[in-house]
């Protein structure tokens, strides 16, 4: 068991000073935080103290992993690879770099239907998003708004700093190579009419970006005026003010736009594009049913190796599916449960031959 | 008529300064007076202001003065030189190239202004602490550069108080009792009759005792004779009063060098004449006049060129082991750093030349649009991964230790049973940084006298003229002491209030209550406990506790003595008063004669502390000249024998026979007291104001009975402040036999005895101890007799070989020879039972020989050159044909708790080697008693006439050790080898196989043993055994042994003393300790640590340096797990990053994870954890092993760490990646968490590293959570 030690000669410690001896005493206090004599607890390691821990670490932990484990796998998920790099595939076609723009449309089934709000990504795979001069490729007070920035923006977005003499908005390698595929959803149903599930653009950025780190640029009447000197970065094909037609998404505070820049930690990732907002209670959102997914394929990333996909998913409590964590879970515990019953059963056929009470361990 | 040679000398005086001065540049400084008026100062009156009279001073001469500056900077220099000094440290050098990498656009990782702020936190800190530490010593600078001091005024004609500062060299200073000297001042007057002035040099060296200084010698009497004429009525009766304006003579003496103990130079004065000045001319700095009324000199060395301040070389800074190999494994760091960013740096090239041609959208051209190529952008790579991962290096590592120890030191400096109640005082710390080498020492090297012994020498016992007198009584007095000892362990602690113990007056008188009963109170004064504070309260008396001075006669030998002086009282006054005693009973006379006077004992009393006893009786009209004294009395007793007695000569022995005769002078016994009983008020008067004694000498008293006054007096409390204790013993010794020391002035010593009542010798010369000689003598005219003796007192090798050679034809000279046979062995009796020998000796001189040697040894004295030469020499004419009286026997008592504590050190693990100056025997004997010998353990005995025989000694026992490890057949074995050992203990070949050795080993082998050839056996044996004891080993030696098993064996060794001779010893050792005790403080001065007794070493070695090393190994690798775990996990992520030196924590964190997100909780545990607590160590020794083979901190505990660190950044690393795997996480909300993880697993592992858990380590790491970051959820949009 644990040790306790105490402070016992605090009082009668060593002989008292002699009254009226010499006036300069030079003995040191004969305190418990001088004298080093502080009130501890050593924890030692014991029979006693370990097994219980591993025991008590297993059943905790088990638990906890199933039940992370099964709320993973009640999550709806599907995916869907729309790069095109299989011959097969309808998006084969769009490879070539001289079919601009090129349309594509991908069939598929939902076997269960998609209960509560669905939320669908892109998902591109081995995209270096993390990479350091790419993150580091942005102006973020040009982000915000900052007129000086907009037309001067920071040298940090060099190369993509100026084009023709004319400073981009918004500027740098993020902002250049934002996503600008088009996806849109049907359900092909039992009608000969597919329906086109209703897909929300806004909601999908964090609160803090949309109104506080992005903002567009303060003065003039119509979004444009306030963008008036700069130029659209090389890739895009529309100016940043025409990313949308409804106002509060348009220019920097596209939601889009404002994914997109939140650069992903791994080069495996997906983005948040759109949410499939529940009905009502009765129906679910993406009932079971042949679906089909209309593809407007812009963005090239064959060339580097990259994927695209597109994935619906429904949410958790504890987020995605990710089956990971409540394995690891199950499996910590697990092993810990078994090393308490190893070492329970060395400490019982162990211990009578010590003749101390405890094996330490 | 003065002023005349001044004047003349002017004209000429700047050419011959200028020569001077490029002369003195050379060997010697010439100071001459400032007061001699300069050239060009036309009205020196008119210079008064300060402004002037610095000009003209700086004119004359450009000495240092005496203004204190230990400051290192000025205000303005303080910011260049100070970053000077920080870019010593090659980790700020490094530190700082890194931040400034990232000022550099293609390689920069972070903002380059962040990037800077620890660096120059780092800086900013050790600047601040350099900063206050240099303020705190200009504060004391300017207080003592301020204190006052009277110097004499050109302008003012008078002394006036100046500030120490403003002091120059040859200014003259007059200084008062009880004041400190500001400079290093030479002697040129002094209140003292007799031109002395007592000076104590504790602040010095911390000796307690007072020293006597002198007036350059021919200086007074050629000053009376300058002055008086001159100034007829001025001062008069004061024959010292001294005026600067007078003095115009040259002075040259050594460039100021830090010998305490030595000065040279001369005096030339105006008329041509030289005289010599020395050490007992000068005085030191830092000292304390005493005993004197005043003084006078002039400036010698002031400010920093004082012998007191080139002593002081400030702290040591010493690296400790554990440092070093720290700095090792930090280059191991380094390497690993540039192989993580070369790894990277390929990996990022592989990566572009991958990536580059497929016009990947992520990739981010150069600004002119161009493309890298993989090469340029690996280079790139690897310089930003240099920044990106300098965590690695620890920057706050080195202000952590630091700080650590720093408190480290203060709780050792805490610690109560460290405390030392007999002498108050602690341990003390003096240098910082190698607590933790404490915990590793494998060697110890002690002292024996003083370190393992207490340094109280007692008188043991004594053999006069062949007879032994056992002291039986005084033994039994000492065992009570033990006795004692144990008792009032007891009976202290718990006695409440101590009632007898009064002021320090009342105790007195107690104490001369006991002395005059009888003898038997000694036992109720026997108390240990007593002495401690008696000592305590006298504790600036050096060498007085009761057990020291009250000795308990020999009963026959007692009466030997009174009979003695009854027979010499009665036959005085004829021809040859000792003649009449049979020559024992002569020989027991001079015998306590020597031990009284041999010596340089001062008296002091006790009720005036600190005052030189004057009882000095003076003829009516006291001598005032030198004229005066020679017409008075006449040299007639050395108008024959030598005719060429130099001027010199003539005029000291003149006035040498003048005191004589006052001495001589009373015809009747009971006269010469009453005459002196009248002498000595006139005699207090004459010396202005000296009222010690005369206080109990008021006229009322003379009416009282004479038997109670003689009583009174006999019994008075004096007090012997002797150099070394051995002379405060023998004084001590001879005291309890009625022979007491009364009265020492520089030119006579009396000693009064109890029938024959005061006599006064007349000293003629004292030969100073030194350690060549091993003896000291004097020379005496002896008022009896009037013949001129020379006693002489050494060490017994030395003192026999000078023996007068007897023939063993006549009865006589076979009786000598049998005295000295029977004393011999006596001696040799009291080395086997420990006790330091001394033999007296007498030789009687007659008037021939004595003027012909005086001549001689006159000439030694005041030649310049290899002075010391012809003094040694001039000694050794002297000390020969000497006719043996006895010798002593006194015991050096064992400290309280060596041999324990020596048992406790053997079983952690410690080799204990005692190398001591003493003779063999005794070594060996306070080996024994201290346990360090066993008696059932070999002894090597090794005892080498040439280098040969040391080296074939050495062979044979070698090859008795290896032939005696494998095969456990000692007999055989040691029948060969035992020729090699010594009688002393012959080996023992009856135990059961394996006792362990024992090496003795001596000086003059040793020395031999020490040579190139020899050394590498003469280790591998003293390896194979338990203790070495090295006796008759010269300092030089001692530290010669310490470096050769530092050097060879690469252990960690320890010194430690308490004397001068150890401090050679305590300096080449990894850690030296000194011992605070009698013998002055240069061992202390030299020393990392000092602790008042030897027994204290357990606990700083067993406790705390345990406890500081394990802690220190603890928190050393905690830092640098904590690093690699952190910059595992940025390594990892290259992989996912495309080896781009991105990474996923912000730059915030990244600079200032070092300092502020993982600084404190470690320190803490570095300075208070305990790995296990103080009574475990302290019974069960074994544990210290652990520090000494490092096992908490060695490469391979290094290696898994950092691979324990590796594997916990790894988990760290990939159950996040896998968690958030193909998931809408950015870096930075995914890199958050994972520092927060970081910093949790942090604190983890240091919890689980934490042996003790107090609730403030409890509290402290809390604080630091709270500044970590907070695990953000892990779906913030939604």
């Amino acid at each position: 068991m644990a040790m306790n030690y105490n402070a016992k000669d605090e009082v009668d410690g060593g002989p008292q000073c002699p009254p009226g001896g010499p006036a300069k005493n030079r003995r040191p206090d004969n305190t418990a935080f001088k004298q080093q004599r502080l009130p501890a607890w050593q924890p030692i390691l014991t029979a006693g103290t370990v097994l219980p821990t591993f025991f008590i670490i297993g059943l905790i932990f088990i638990p906890i992993g199933i039940g992370i484990f099964v709320t993973s796998n009640n999550i709806r998920e599907i995916e869907i690879d729309y790069t095109g790099t299989d011959p097969s595939s309808p998006c084969n076609k769009c490879l070539s770099p001289n079919a601009t723009p090129c349309y594509c449309t991908i069939n598929f089934t939902l076997e269960q239907s998609f209960e509560g709000n669905v939320f669908m990504y892109y998902g591109l795979s081995n995209f270096y998003q993390n990479h350091r001069r790419y993150v580091k490729s942005r102006d973020d007070s040009q982000l915000n708004g900052d007129s000086s920035a907009l037309l001067n923006p920071s040298k940090e977005c060099e190369p993509y700093r100026r084009n023709e003499d004319k400073p981009i908005a918004p500027c740098g390698a993020i902002a250049n190579s934002m996503f600008n595929d088009t996806l849109e959803l049907f359900l092909v149903g039992n009608e000969s009419y597919p329906t086109p599930i209703p897909l929300k653009k806004k909601g999908i950025a964090w609160w803090t970006d949309k109104n506080v780190k992005f903002r567009n640029p303060s003065g003039g009447e119509s979004l444009k005026e306030r963008f008036k000197g700069t130029t659209k970065p090389v890739n895009w094909v529309k100016p940043v003010y025409m990313l949308d037609s409804e106002p509060d998404n348009n220019g920097f505070i596209n939601e889009d736009f404002i994914v997109w820049m939140r650069t992903a930690a791994l080069p495996t990732f997906r983005k948040l594009y759109r949410l499939i907002e529940r009905k009502s209670d009765l129906h679910p959102t993406l009932p079971a049913g042949r679906y089909y997914l209309n593809i407007t394929y812009n963005y090239p990333v064959h060339s580097f190796d990259g994927r695209k996909r597109m994935i619906l998913s429904t949410i958790s409590w504890m987020g995605g599916k990710n089956p990971f964590l409540g394995i690891a879970y199950i499996a910590i515990g697990s092993i810990s449960f078994l090393l308490g019953v190893v070492l329970l059963v060395i400490n019982h056929k162990y211990r009578n031959s010590s003749n101390t009470a405890d094996i330490t361990i | 008529m003065e002023r005349d040679p001044a004047a003349a000398e002017e004209p000429g005086s700047p050419g011959r300064r200028r020569r001077r001065r490029r002369r003195g540049d050379g060997r010697t400084r010439v100071v001459r007076s400032n007061l001699l008026p300069p050239p060009g100062v036309e009205d020196p009156a008119a210079g008064a202001t300060k402004g002037a009279r610095r000009r003209r001073r700086g004119g004359a001469q450009h000495l240092a003065d005496n203004r204190l500056k230990t400051t290192k900077y000025t205000l303005l220099s303080f910011l260049p030189k100070n970053l000077f000094e920080q870019f010593h440290r090659l980790a700020n050098v490094y530190f700082v190239f890194i931040a400034l990498l990232n000022f550099v656009p293609a390689v920069n990782a972070f903002q380059p202004g962040l990037a800077l702020a620890p660096v120059l936190f780092i800086l900013a800190v050790t600047a601040f602490k350099d900063l206050w530490e240099d303020y705190s010593r200009h504060r004391s600078d300017h207080e003592i550069n301020h204190l006052g001091c009277l110097v004499f005024s050109r302008e003012e004609k008078q002394y006036v108080n100046r500030f120490w500062k403003e002091i120059r060299v040859g200014d003259f200073v007059r200084l008062r009792c009880n004041e400190i000297i500001p400079a290093d001042i030479l002697l040129l007057s002094s209140s003292d009759p007799d031109g002395l002035c007592h000076i104590e040099t504790a602040n010095l060296d911390g000796e307690t005792n007072l020293k006597r200084r002198q007036v350059v010698r021919g200086f007074s009497e050629l000053v009376s004779d300058l002055i008086l004429p001159g100034y007829p009525g001025h001062h008069v009766h004061k024959v010292s009063e001294f005026n600067p304006l007078m003095f115009t003579s040259v002075i040259e003496c050594e460039k100021p060098n830090n010998d305490l103990t030595r000065f040279r130079g001369c005096m030339i004065h105006d008329n041509g004449k030289k005289a010599g000045l020395y050490k007992e001319n000068l005085l030191l700095r830092g000292c304390t006049i005493r005993n004197t009324e005043a003084v006078v000199g002039i400036v010698i060395y002031a400010g920093h060129e004082t012998k007191a301040l080139l002593n002081n070389s400030g702290p040591r800074y010493k690296r400790s082991q554990l440092e070093r190999q720290m700095n090792c494994d930090v280059l191991w760091c380094v390497l690993l750093l540039i192989c993580m960013s070369l790894f990277s740096a390929v990996g990022h090239g592989l990566w572009v030349r991958r990536y580059q041609e497929k016009k990947s959208l992520f990739d981010v051209p150069e600004s002119d649009g161009s493309s890298l190529s993989p090469v340029t952008a690996a280079v790139y790579s690897f310089l930003t991964m240099i920044i990106v991962l300098q965590v690695l290096i620890p920057i706050s590592l080195y202000v952590s230790i630091e700080i650590v120890k720093v408190c480290q030191v203060y709780f050792i400096h805490q610690d109560t049973e460290l405390y030392d109640e007999e002498t108050d005082s602690q341990l003390q710390c003096r240098a910082l940084n190698i607590t933790e080498d404490l915990g590793q020492i494998q060697y110890i090297f002690s002292d024996k006298t003083g370190t393992l012994t207490e340094n109280k020498m007692v008188f043991r016992r004594c053999t006069v003229s062949g007879i032994e007198y056992s002291h039986d009584a005084n033994a039994q007095r000492l065992a009570r002491y033990q006795e004692a000892d144990s008792e009032e362990e007891e009976a202290v602690p718990r006695g409440g209030s101590l009632p007898q113990r009064g002021s320090v007056g009342s105790h007195q008188s107690v104490r001369v209550m006991h002395r005059s009963q009888s003898t038997k109170s000694h036992r109720r004064t026997g108390s240990r406990a007593e002495a401690k504070r008696a000592s305590m309260l006298s504790k600036h008396t050096a060498f007085s506790s009761p057990m020291e001075k009250d000795i308990t006669p020999d009963p026959k030998l007692f009466d030997k003595v009174s009979e003695c002086d009854r027979c010499l009282a009665i036959t005085r006054h004829q021809e040859h008063p000792l003649a009449h005693l049979s020559p024992e009973l002569s020989d027991v006379f001079d015998f306590f004669i020597a031990l009284t006077i041999c010596n340089t004992v001062v008296v002091t009393s006790p009720d005036q502390p600190r005052q030189k006893v004057r009882v000095r009786f003076e003829v009516k009209s006291p001598v005032k000249t030198i004229e005066d004294f020679l017409r008075r009395f006449s040299p007639s007793r050395l108008t024959s024998g030598c005719s060429s007695i130099g001027s010199l000569a003539t005029s000291k022995a003149a006035h040498k026979s003048g005191s004589n005769f006052l001495s001589t002078l009373p015809n009747d016994s009971t006269l010469f007291k009453l005459e002196e009983r009248l002498g000595q008020p006139a005699a207090a008067i004459a010396s202005n104001g000296y009222s010690s004694g005369a206080a109990s000498w008021a006229p009322e008293h003379t009416a009282q009975e004479q038997k109670l006054e003689l009583e009174q007096e006999q019994e008075r409390e004096l007090r012997y402040e002797a150099e070394s204790p051995d002379e405060a013993a023998l004084v001590y010794a001879a005291r309890a036999y009625n022979c007491a020391l009364v009265d020492r002035l520089h030119d006579q010593v009396s000693v009064e005895l109890p029938h024959l009542g005061r006599l006064t010798f007349e000293l003629l010369h004292t030969l100073g101890f030194d350690s060549i000689r091993k003896r000291m003598s004097v020379v005496i005219r002896h008022p009896l007799t009037d013949e001129i003796n020379v006693y002489t007192k050494g060490a017994d090798s030395v003192v026999m070989d000078l023996l007068l050679p007897c023939s063993s034809d006549d009865a006589r000279g076979r009786h000598q020879k049998k005295i000295r046979s029977k004393t011999q062995n006596y001696l040799n009796l009291y080395a086997v039972e420990g006790l330091r020998t001394l033999c007296i000796a007498k030789r009687v001189l007659s008037e021939e020989e004595y003027a012909c040697w005086l001549q001689n040894h006159l000439e030694a004295e005041s030649s310049l050159d290899n002075r010391e030469e012809l003094l040694f020499q001039s000694a050794i004419r002297l000390e020969t044909n000497l006719h043996l009286l006895g010798a002593t026997g006194i015991e050096d008592r064992l400290q309280d708790g060596v041999p324990e504590t020596i048992a406790k050190l053997r079983q952690a693990g410690l080799q204990i080697w005692v190398l001591t100056g003493d003779k063999q025997e005794t070594a060996i004997n306070i080996a024994y008693a201290c346990k360090l010998l066993d008696h059932d353990e070999e002894v090597i005995t090794l005892n080498a006439e040439s280098q040969e025989a040391c080296a074939a000694l050495l062979d044979q026992c070698l090859h008795y050790v290896q032939s005696r490890i494998p095969c456990s057949t000692p007999e055989k074995t040691a029948g060969n080898v035992s020729v090699g050992f010594s009688p002393v203990c012959p080996p023992s070949t009856s135990t059961t196989s394996g006792p362990s050795l024992s090496l003795v080993i001596d000086g003059r082998s040793l020395a031999y043993a020490l040579e190139k050839n020899l050394e590498d056996k003469f280790l591998f044996l003293a390896k194979q055994c338990r203790s070495v004891l090295c006796c008759r080993s010269t300092p030089l030696q001692k530290s010669m042994v310490v470096k050769l098993v530092r050097s060879k064996l690469k252990a960690m060794t320890l010194a430690i003393g308490d004397g001068a001779n150890d401090v050679s010893m305590i300096q080449v050792a990894d850690v030296g300790v000194g011992i605070s005790g009698q013998e002055g403080m240069q061992a202390v001065m030299a020393s990392d640590f000092a602790v008042p007794r030897f027994r204290y070493l357990e606990r700083l070695l067993i406790v705390h340096g345990h406890w500081c090393y394990s802690r220190l190994a603890n928190m050393v690798l905690y830092f640098f797990y904590k690093n690699t775990m952190f910059v595992g996990l940025l390594f990892w992520f290259q992989f996912y990053c495309g080896f781009s030196a991105s990474a996923m924590i912000d730059q915030w964190y990244l600079i200032f994870f070092n300092l502020l997100f993982s600084s404190l909780p470690q320190l803490v545990t570095g300075v208070l954890d305990k790995d296990v607590p103080a009574e475990v160590l302290l019974t069960e020794p074994q544990l210290y092993k652990s520090g000494q083979n490092m096992e908490e901190y060695r490469p391979r505990t290094f290696w898994l760490n950092m691979a324990d660190a590796a594997f916990q950044s790894l988990v760290c690393f990939f159950i996040p990646y896998l968690a958030y795997y193909d998931s809408d996480t950015d870096v930075f909300t995914w890199g958050t968490p994972i520092t927060a993880i970081a910093l949790f697993t942090f604190l983890l592992h240091l919890g689980i590293e934490t042996k003790t858990w107090v609730r403030a380590v409890g509290m402290i790491p809390g604080s630091a959570d709270a500044a970590g970051p907070t695990l953000p959820g892990r779906f913030h949009d939604i």
